[in-house]
């Protein structure tokens, strides 16, 4: 097999050859504050209907919008972690458009004059390939409100309560060549936004949805016509929409077909998209400068100080675990992919002895056993029955070698359903190692004695000794140190 | 620059206004004679000269974050022609 061969093609194979799919995004993300971005209306989720509304926000006559400073931060704390260009000038335009869920009949956005400019998103894929995608520019602008079409037979319900909530609309560059790439990347935005505190980044309550842009094209080709899926809220659905809109796109250029300009929608039951079929004038937004905003204007001074308060990003973090505990990149990326398991480690790593020789170990029960045993049982991290304490104190019990790694498993089980102190669970289940050489030494000798047909075999071939290994451990049910009795077994068999 | 009559009508849907037909051409002259006079400004050189967003020199207000408003979904609904528990009843839209 040749290298090439092993990475698997980005092309999508068709009737007249490859074809290269063109992605770009619009993130649309919720950004966390305790009031709306232009009135002091809560944004809490799940209150009564227009319960947290002001005259604002339901856009009354003579009302004046009043920009919220913590969400002019937290864009521009989000466009730092982004590294992107933060504009200390930009400005608010209306965005002209009429539907029952916007009161005002048009959305205050930003147009011309982001707050934040061009920046750029590492991205790590599998088998430590990673690409960049530029960001093209973040903008701050209000949410609408909610419409309830299930509740009346022929009328529908509006609640305000979301309207006015600020948001940051984040477009990405054209960068991204295949579905796993744009899952990749969306689920890296919404770790940094998590990191930053920006963003809570929870996709099922609407927090951080996807407008996907896709083309298609031979390699080498221009740019092809575009479709827009608008609004996709979870990542896995945001790659099948993807695989389903470029197959789609190529089925009608290779049936002679032209690919129309749209709007479409995914149906994540029927795994497909559907033309919205939207009149062209929807289109027609009539920007222009909101008259109650004067422009939007910070000092360097302010950024800066944002800039040093920043938290550690997960490139960074990642790097640090490499530095410090020796992990591969791909165990430091899954470490760091989730703010709260990075946490947890981090925890694990406050709580052990010795972190600079058992941290790469914690890491490997953190990914491997912890992790594990967390998805076979769809639990979250923040639902784990093993503290991260409990994990560093069996972590402990193995660094200074007072269990074995096997019965460290036994142990975790252990805590994992019953609970409880590791130390004090292991003293009174007697499952300490037995480092005593005369006991290992009978038991050496016992096994040697009653195999003299492996014994003539193992100094053939002197990798039987595993064999005798696996033997002494099972007969002192996993309590010796397998290296004491490696070295045991050698001097008995004369290897 | 100017309007015809199928682009004033345009502008009259998008902004949601009835207008009949034999209030068009009335409303094109209006539109025309807007933009007419817009036109004349573009006489002025304002090359280098930075838009101007207030006629005193002050800059935008901002208020902190917290909680001040909220709590009053009676006010809110009052004027609504229906509501329901608090919610504003519109005739039923799903695209």
């Amino acid at each position: 097999m040749n290298a090439s061969a092993k990475k698997p093609s980005k092309l999508l194979r068709g009737a007249t050859g490859d074809w290269e799919v063109v992605i770009g995004m619009e993130i649309h993300a919720q950004v966390t504050s305790n009031a709306k971005l232009f009135s002091g209306a809560a944004t809490a989720f799940g209150g009564e209907p227009n319960s947290q509304v002001s005259l604002v926000d339901a856009a009354m006559p003579g009302m004046l919008p009043v920009i919220n400073v913590e969400c002019v931060r937290q864009a521009v704390r989000t466009g730092l972690g982004l590294n992107a260009k933060i504009n200390l000038k930009s400005v608010f335009d209306r965005k002209n458009y009429f539907y029952p869920d916007l009161p005002q009949g048009y959305q205050i956005s930003q147009y011309k004059s982001p707050i934040v400019g061009e920046g750029e998103v590492t991205v790590d894929l599998e088998e430590g390939e990673s690409i960049v995608v530029g960001i093209e520019r973040l903008h701050l602008e209000q949410d609408a409100g909610k419409l309830l079409h299930d509740q009346h037979p022929s009328m529908s319900l509006v609640d305000l309560n979301r309207s006015g909530i600020a948001l940051m609309e984040i477009v990405s560059k054209p960068d991204i060549r295949s579905s796993e790439q744009a899952k990749a990347f969306v689920a890296k935005l919404r770790s940094i936004l998590r990191y930053l505190g920006t963003c809570d980044g929870d996709m099922e309550k609407g927090n951080l949805r996807a407008d996907v842009n896709v083309s298609v094209r031979k390699p080498g080709e221009p740019l092809g016509t575009r479709c827009e899926i608008k609004n996709v809220n979870s990542i896995r659905f945001i790659g099948q929409a993807i695989d389903y809109e470029a197959r789609r796109q190529i089925d009608v250029i290779e049936d002679g077909g032209a690919i129309e300009q749209e709007t479409r929608l995914f149906d994540p039951n029927r795994g497909e998209t559907r033309s919205m079929r939207s009149k062209e004038e929807a289109h027609d937004y009539r920007y222009f400068p909101d008259p109650d905003l004067l422009p939007l204007q910070f000092s360097q001074a302010f950024v800066d100080d944002l800039k040093a308060h920043l938290p550690e990003l997960p490139d960074e973090r990642k790097a640090r675990f490499i530095n410090d505990f020796a992990l591969s990149p791909y165990d430091a990326g899954v470490l760091v992919a989730e703010r709260e398991s990075a946490e947890f480690f981090e925890a694990v790593l406050d709580a052990l002895k010795d972190r600079a020789r058992d941290g790469k170990l914690a890491a490997n029960w953190v990914i491997n056993e912890l992790f594990g045993r967390l998805n076979k049982e769809a639990k979250s991290i923040s639902a784990s029955p093993v503290s991260a304490k409990q994990l560093a104190v069996i972590i402990n019990l193995i660094g200074q070698a007072t269990i074995s790694g096997k019965i460290a498993k036994d142990l975790f089980e252990i805590v994992w359903t019953e609970g409880g102190d590791p130390e004090a669970l292991v003293e009174a289940r007697g499952m300490k190692q037995v480092t005593d050489l005369g006991a290992i030494e009978k038991v050496v000798d016992e096994i040697v004695a009653a195999n003299p047909d492996k014994v003539a075999q193992a100094k053939a071939k002197p990798a039987m000794i595993g064999w005798f290994v696996g033997q002494v451990m099972k007969a002192s049910g996993g309590k010796v140190n397998p290296q004491a009795v490696n070295d045991l077994l050698k001097i008995k068999l004369g290897l | 620059m100017a309007v015809d009559a199928a682009a004033t009508r345009r502008i009259a849907h998008l902004a949601r206004i009835a207008v009949k037909d034999e209030e068009l051409a009335h409303l094109q002259g209006e539109i025309n004679a807007v933009l007419a006079f817009v036109e004349q400004l573009q006489e002025v050189n304002v090359d280098g000269v930075e838009p101007m967003t207030s006629v005193t020199p002050m800059e935008m207000k901002k208020r902190e974050d917290v909680v001040t408003d909220g709590g009053i979904a009676d006010a809110i609904v009052a004027n609504a022609p229906a509501s329901e528990n608090h919610f504003f009843v519109v005739p039923k839209v799903v695209e």
